[in-house]
């Protein structure tokens, strides 16, 4: 199987150079119209279908892969040092992705079926679809050319094969770790499409904005595996890791983070050139940007540049990767300086107090935060380099420069959908600011008031003050959003006849790209707040013998066992406690730790229980060695969970935004109306 | 500049805004147990598990509870924050600090995200004043009574003055 996955990997890496280079040769062809001994088209078909048997030729590799793993073909060095015979099946399956050379063949693979469905789809339109086809196989050959000599998934260890593996680190050893990675290499890889898009239309200058909206769906999708990818790992180090929180700025999390957010910048500014023509340059390197920082966030975390508790997979590839970062940006470089004249955009704005600018000032804060993060994960790199000594940039330098940067964000969540395009009268703005500040001053009088700080402290430390701001802007925020579905709704019903749930959902249908994005921001506002309620966590530490008590916020926790248990994969001590608040038993948590007997690494398995004020999250810290007992951890997370409802909630916003919206004839079909319209409302288009 | 802040509510609101800021970087700690928890999250834990001080976990960490019996002594002794960050550094490393110091090079780290931010806020503003001033050189077209009556009936319909 280790034969057939290489040979795979092999005529894999064959097929996409043959893409890459008919491909760039047709297209000369087209571009120039010289003529050949095969028609360009031709020529360039033939590419395509070369990149669509990468897909085939990499699906077989993998398959060969996860075979070998199921299998316990120790021979491969991967699957020796990254399985045993003990390991579940669904962990054997993500043993994929574990280490190095199988994560990078799962990339491979992504990209592989990414190029499969564009070049499946290519009848959209031809050219494009061709230009962003070689492209893709450009980058192809490169991941194809690591897993084939640089990080082979398939070589064979040398000398006698062990009867058993090392087994898989203790830490992926959890369901969430079963999704996390792929989603998460989901959205990276799939910026490469966006990328070769952009590219591919800048370098045939593509007529109008079309080719935006070819994109936009991928982008949008990418973008929602991104955020998906990165709230599974937020959840997987909370549950996991033990510590009580669930984003440390560790150098891994800041690499997956900044293509979110550049990613996060070029959907909304993509906006202002649909629809106004502005912007070309800036787009075109926003998504330049997003790209080039998946290829530097792999090459911060697995070249071993930065440390980092999430780095499964460190080597020496980092050669690889900065050459075809260097590349990649000479192209872009290239290209940008040779087609520029093409990008030349019609900038106008009517007034700073406009939907424009609040884009504008929207981008200009994420790629400010952006920059913050690349700047505190290079900086220790750059501080070696300068002074000789390398200093750690750790959660308070991002929590003291990013949050005010994040709080900012906020605010102009909100104030982005009360202003119109183009401009509008000191009169509109008061009237549609009034609603959102009434909520923010209410929401800091009653967090004053009623909250679970005297009033003097809440502005006695950074974390209190900075939550203050966050629940009063959130407020804002929502207000603001919510009003706007109310007046929205609200003409509908009047001309309808509908209840104002029914006109809410027809005036999502009718534009499901604006409202969807505004439950988007909802869903952000929301996570926001859950954020904010880590100002307040608390945490207690004892250790319990039997029927010895220990409280934290409400609860009180009764130790009423201690148990050991094993099986095949790992041994484990667990503590049982009953769970008391106001006097009454209201439920029983089970805190465990592990020591999985392949790699006989110790791991913490968290018990948390639930709701939506807080989580009470309990830790098995280990046991005394003097007593033989017990020492648990204890913590209270306000808010917790409203981190995980307002992901579900971006999802579902961006589902939204990703179906297309009725148009006036469909929606009147949908919602025949009770009573004669005279005219169509104008309710549709805009962002 | 000047034009910039001709109007002087503008001027107010952004002294506002630089007031919020200031408060947002000066307030801090003040009882001993909530200086506690704030210094221990100032420290990474030195056994290299790459976790802050307070809140490294790890079974039998060798170093973890010593740094924090050091920090406590420290505090008992009536050392300033100053003098803990020093004798930590001066012990285990400049990388015991979670976060870069205010001199020398390390100052750096934190003034670049500020300018950064304030450069790009400034050239935004700029920019779109640059933009908004162009569109004025360009002649408006005439308003027709046809196209008022739709202003009209767009501001009827969407109970809003022409937003969106």
């Amino acid at each position: 199987m280790a034969t057939f996955g290489s040979l795979a990997l092999l005529i894999g890496l064959a097929l996409a150079a043959y893409n890459l280079f008919a491909g760039g040769v047709a297209l000369r062809l087209i571009a120039t119209g010289q003529q050949a001994a095969i028609s360009p088209e031709r020529l360039a078909d033939t590419a395509r279908r070369a990149g669509i048997a990468v897909f085939v030729a990499v699906t077989a590799a993998a398959f060969a892969l996860v075979f070998s793993v199921f299998n316990n073909d120790f021979s491969i060095t991967y699957i020796m040092e990254h399985s045993n015979r003990a390991l579940p099946g669904p962990y054997k399956f993500a043993a994929l992705w574990s280490g190095q050379e199988g994560s990078l063949l799962l990339w491979c693979w992504l990209l592989a079926t990414y190029g499969f469905v564009l070049r499946l789809r290519h009848k959209t339109d031809v050219k494009l679809y061709a230009y962003a086809g070689t492209i893709l196989a450009g980058i192809q050959v490169f991941f194809l050319a690591v897993v084939n000599f640089a990080a082979p998934p398939f070589a064979l260890l040398r000398g006698v094969m062990p009867a058993d593996g090392n087994g898989l680190n203790p830490l992926l050893q959890y369901p969430e770790m079963v999704i996390h990675p792929p989603m998460l290499y989901l959205g990276y890889v799939g910026f490469s499409v966006p990328f070769a898009f952009g590219l591919g239309a800048l370098m045939m200058r593509y007529p109008g904005e079309k080719w935006i909206k070819i994109t936009r769906v991928w982008t949008l999708v990418t973008w929602l595996f991104l955020t998906c990818g990165v709230f599974l790992g937020m959840h997987w180090a909370y549950a996991v890791l033990g510590w009580g929180g669930y984003w440390g700025w560790d150098p891994v999390e800041n690499a997956s983070f900044m293509p979110w957010l550049t990613g996060t910048a070029f959907l909304h500014s993509v906006m202002m050139q649909e629809k106004k023509g502005m912007m070309k340059s800036w787009n075109v390197w926003l998504i330049f940007s997003t790209f080039l920082l998946t290829l530097l966030g792999t090459l911060l975390t697995r070249a071993g540049l930065v440390s980092s508790v999430h780095a499964f997979a460190q080597s020496s590839i980092g050669t690889w990767f900065t050459v075809f970062m260097g590349i990649v940006l000479a192209v872009c470089i290239f290209t940008y300086v040779l087609q520029r004249d093409h990008l030349r955009s019609d900038h106008q704005l009517e007034s700073l107090v406009s939907r424009e600018s609040s884009f504008l000032f929207n981008n200009l804060v994420l790629l400010t935060a952006c920059f913050v993060i690349l700047w505190g994960t290079l900086f220790p790199i750059l501080s070696e380099y300068v002074q000789g000594n390398k200093v750690t940039v750790g959660a308070p330098f991002y929590n003291r420069v990013a949050i005010p940067i994040g709080l900012f964000l906020l605010f102009l969540t909100g104030v982005g959908p009360l202003l119109p395009w183009r401009a509008t009268s000191l009169k509109a703005v008061k009237r549609n600011f009034i609603v959102p500040s009434i909520a923010l001053w209410v929401t800091v009088a009653v967090c004053l008031l009623f909250g679970p700080r005297p009033v003097s402290t809440w502005f006695s430390e950074a974390g209190y003050f900075y939550a203050l701001v966050a629940f009063a802007l959130s407020a804002s925020v929502f207000s603001a959003i919510a009003s706007e579905f109310l007046r929205g709704g609200a003409v509908i019903a009047k001309q309808t006849g509908k209840n104002l749930l029914v006109s809410i959902y027809l005036l999502t249908r009718r534009n499901t790209r604006r409202y969807g994005g505004y439950l988007i921001h909802i869903g952000v506002v929301i996570i926001v707040i859950g954020l904010a309620g880590a100002a307040f966590n608390k945490n207690t530490e004892k250790e319990l013998a039997l029927h010895d008590k220990m409280s934290v916020g409400p609860y009180t926790l009764e130790c009423v066992g201690f148990n050991q248990d094993s099986n095949a994969n790992f041994n484990s001590d667990y503590a049982m406690l009953d769970v008391y608040q106001n006097g009454k038993k209201q439920f029983q948590m089970a805190p465990e730790k592990r020591v999985y007997l392949a790699s006989q690494q110790p791991q913490t398995m968290v018990a948390v229980h639930s709701v939506l004020s807080w989580d009470l999250y309990v830790v098995f810290e280990g046991i005394n060695p003097d007593t033989g007992q017990p020492i648990i951890k204890a913590f209270l997370n306000p808010l917790v969970s409203w981190i995980w409802a307002g992901v579900v909630l971006i999802v579902f916003g961006t589902f939204i935004a990703l179906v297309p919206s009725l148009t006036p004839a469909g929606a009147a079909v949908k919602a025949p109306v009770t009573r004669a319209i005279q005219a169509e409302p104008v309710l549709k288009g805009g962002d | 500049m000047k034009a910039m802040f001709r109007n002087r509510k503008s001027l107010k609101a952004l002294q506002a805004a630089l007031l919020a800021v200031g408060v947002c970087f000066s307030i801090g700690a003040t009882d001993a147990t909530a200086r506690y928890e704030k210094l221990n999250h100032q420290f990474m834990c030195s056994c290299g598990c790459g976790q802050v001080l307070g809140e490294c976990n790890h079974v039998g960490c060798p170093s973890s509870p010593v740094q924090l019996a050091e920090l406590k002594t420290d505090m008992a002794n009536g050392m300033t924050d100053q003098q803990i960050f020093d004798g930590f550094a001066a012990k285990y490393g400049a990388t015991v600090l979670a976060a870069p110091t205010t001199k020398g090079f390390d100052l750096v780290a934190w003034i670049a995200p500020f300018a950064v931010f304030l450069a790009a806020l400034l050239g935004t503003i700029l920019l779109v004043r640059h933009w908004s001033l162009g569109k004025k050189q360009v002649a408006e077209p005439a308003s027709t009574p046809e196209m008022t009556a739709i202003r009209e009936r767009i501001r009827r319909e969407t109970g809003s003055e022409g937003s969106y």
